[in-house]
């Protein structure tokens, strides 16, 4: 019978049947400080050991400073949570990449860096944006804490599966569009809960040309859309990205491992329970003007009334959204000021991203009254970009240059905004209080957050993309 | 985990969708090492005026007094969508709420929910307009959930609702989900053997 990408690595997965359901077999589990206390507590409560510590990747990333390597440096509670990280990887043999530590970094970002996540596997974080690893043509995705208890003691999960959502974006991205506008339009298009109860498979002619940050970028916000996680096929771009890094097959396994990874593809004749198809030509840099991920529009496109809804329920969350974002239904984004600018995120903190926003930050200078941050991704970001001379750019042109850390895109240390500042953020989440009480969010690309920064507005970077 | 069959108590609305878990729990509560203490920290910034949580806000209905002593939330679409924190759920729980019906949740909450011998109940949009409309006729109506039947009984009505038959099974037994699932560890050992080294 013909198979999805997800069928096939469901398929093989499965450790045995348990009623309607299987227990899925979990290849990778990565863990980071704030999902981990209670479960290691309940596993060690009940005298069990981690099953599998060589196929868990720990670091540090949500509650730590991006102004200081030490692990106080937020305070006491946070401090806390650090080191019975420290503790519980010690006590169970887990290797932990700590703040300070080479290849430290957000999980997301450095847990690809590593080499650790391959195709075909099953990967499973206490950390919705896991799905970023679906990237690789891995099935991955975010679990509550009891699940990594779960995960630690039998290495896997009792699942029942998903459907199949295929989203293919047909045609070349325009000039100035980027993978964060096309996930932001795929979201808009399908709603913030529409993927719920489904696996997508992003495709098409867009999708391939896409590199693998960038694949990065579009599986990391499937949750945004509900999904349980996002796919795409692994292809050469998959495989140079994988080949030489430090957990990588070698030598005859590499050979091995490609001829594998080769059959992980959705066939011809598969069929999905449901299909949404864009046009790559359509998609403009986009900008959320609400306080979910799908009430997003084009830069160009005008802040809409709850009117234009068809529902009472999103007319009601549109109409709340626009009162808690101070702005008017016919507004126009060119028209309104913002105050802080936010680089970084599992989303968008990868060595293109940073490229890619520094490229518009050496056009001019933060705006007097603009606070703009930039935050690495991990330890090797930092390092890459430091190389190519990007955190001078940066810094030149007024904006902050930090640690690594996943910082004010939820703001658990001292990166938080204030009652009425509005960010322009390249983060994944524009919920209120998300990053500070009555702080305003919009979510864009980091080529846009650059051009707002020194604008002072949101700005239209196809019009740079055009001078070139 | 604590066995449930049958649920009944008094109902708080919040007629709001797409309540995601950064609402429920914020991030500076997230710095805790154990399950316990995050109920008066619930829906922090709609609950109070002020950070140091010393000024309730009186508009919030869980702050009204009509509403105290309410363990069932009923609430509109997508509810728990964003983040995976289980602190959601143990907010929600540590507060007094046994009992969350919506039209939908998002799926890790829904999870995180049945793992702490919580209830997400599903009903329909028509159905939820229904329990919200009843309860603004008598704000102290009682709504009983029976597992057993899967039915949601208020006022003259009754509607029934679906649950997976495992977590069903779960949560009436109080099941221990790590016990059950190491008893298929020759299984899990089978699958570990036929793995490729470098996989």
């Amino acid at each position: 019978m013909a198979k999805t990408l997800y069928d096939k690595i469901w398929d093989a997965h499965i450790v045995s049947q348990v009623g309607a359901d299987i227990l899925l077999y979990i290849d990778r589990h990565l863990i980071h400080e704030v999902t981990t206390p209670q479960a290691f507590a309940g596993l060690n409560d009940k005298g069990r050991k981690v099953r599998c510590p060589e196929k868990t990747v720990a670091t540090m990333d949500h509650s730590i400073s991006t102004r200081s390597l030490a692990l106080d440096a937020c305070g006491p509670a946070n401090q806390l949570q650090l080191q019975t990280l420290l503790q519980n990887c010690e006590d169970h043999g887990i290797t932990l990449y700590p703040v300070g530590h080479q290849k430290q970094g957000i999980i997301h970002v450095m847990a690809p860096e590593l080499g650790a996540i391959l195709p075909g596997h099953t990967v499973v974080c206490g950390d919705s944006h896991t799905a970023t690893h679906g990237a690789f043509g891995a099935l991955a995705f975010g679990i509550g804490t009891s699940e990594v208890e779960h995960v630690f003691a039998t290495q896997t999960l009792r699942q029942s599966k998903a459907k199949n959502l295929k989203v293919e974006v047909k045609g070349k991205l325009p000039i100035g569009v980027t993978a964060k506008d096309i996930i932001l339009a795929i979201i808009g298009e399908l709603g913030h809960a529409g993927a719920t109860g489904y696996v997508i498979e992003y495709c098409g002619e867009a999708i391939s040309a896409l590199s693998m940050e960038e694949r990065m970028t579009i599986c990391n916000m499937s949750i945004e859309g509900g999904a349980k996680a996002g796919l795409v096929a692994p292809d050469n771009t998959t495989f140079e990205y994988i080949k030489g890094r430090e957990k990588a097959p070698q030598g005859a396994d590499w050979d091995a491992a490609v001829a594998y990874w080769e059959t992980l593809y959705s066939d011809a004749d598969a069929q999905f329970d449901r299909v949404v198809t864009l046009q790559a030509a359509d998609i403009k840099p986009q900008v959320t003007w609400g306080t979910n991920p799908g009430q997003v529009i084009g830069v160009d496109d005008a802040i809409p009334a709850p009117t234009d809804f068809t529902d009472a329920v999103t007319q009601e969350s549109a109409s709340k959204a626009l009162k808690y974002m101070a702005l008017e239904p016919g507004q126009k984004l060119s028209d309104i000021a913002i105050s802080h600018v936010f680089i970084g995120s599992c989303t968008n903190s990868r060595i293109e991203d940073l490229r890619a926003a520094a490229s518009v930050a050496q056009r001019g200078n933060v705006v007097e009254n603009v606070t703009a941050i930039v935050v690495p991704g991990s330890a090797a970001v930092k390092k890459q970009a430091e190389a190519e001379g990007l955190d001078k750019i940066f810094e030149a042109a007024g904006f902050e240059w930090r640690l690594p850390g996943c910082s004010m895109c939820l703001g658990m240390n001292d990166d938080l905004l204030k009652e009425g500042d509005r960010c322009a953020s390249t983060s994944n989440r524009n919920f209120e209080g998300r990053q500070g009480r009555g702080a305003r969010t919009h979510l864009v690309s980091p080529a846009m957050a650059a051009a707002a920064a020194i604008n002072g507005k949101f700005t239209d970077v196809r019009q740079y993309e055009e001078q070139v | 985990m604590t066995p449930i069959t049958v649920h009944t108590g008094t109902m708080v609305p919040l007629d709001i969708a797409n309540i995601d878990t950064d609402q429920i729990i914020p991030k500076q509560f997230l710095t805790g090492v154990t399950r316990q203490g995050y109920g008066k920290h619930l829906f922090h910034d709609w609950r109070y005026l002020d950070e140091h949580e010393q000024v309730l806000n009186p508009e919030f209905n869980l702050n009204k007094p009509e509403y105290q002593g309410a363990s069932v939330l009923i609430t509109r679409e997508n509810f728990g969508c964003g983040s995976s924190r289980e602190h959601a759920p143990w907010a929600l729980m540590d507060f007094g709420l046994q009992v969350i019906i919506a039209p939908s949740f998002a799926d890790i909450f829904y999870g995180n929910a049945i793992n702490n011998s919580m209830l997400p109940i599903r009903l329909t949009d028509a159905q939820m307009d229904i329990l919200f409309a009843e309860l603004a006729k008598n704000d102290k109506l009682m709504l009983t959930v029976d597992l057993n039947l899967q039915l949601v009984k208020c006022a003259d009505h009754e509607f029934d609702f679906t649950i997976a038959e495992h977590h069903k099974h779960n949560l009436i037994k109080g099941l221990d989900a790590i016990g059950q699932t190491l008893e298929h560890a020759d299984a899990i050992t089978e699958h570990e053997k036929g793995l490729a080294d470098w996989f």
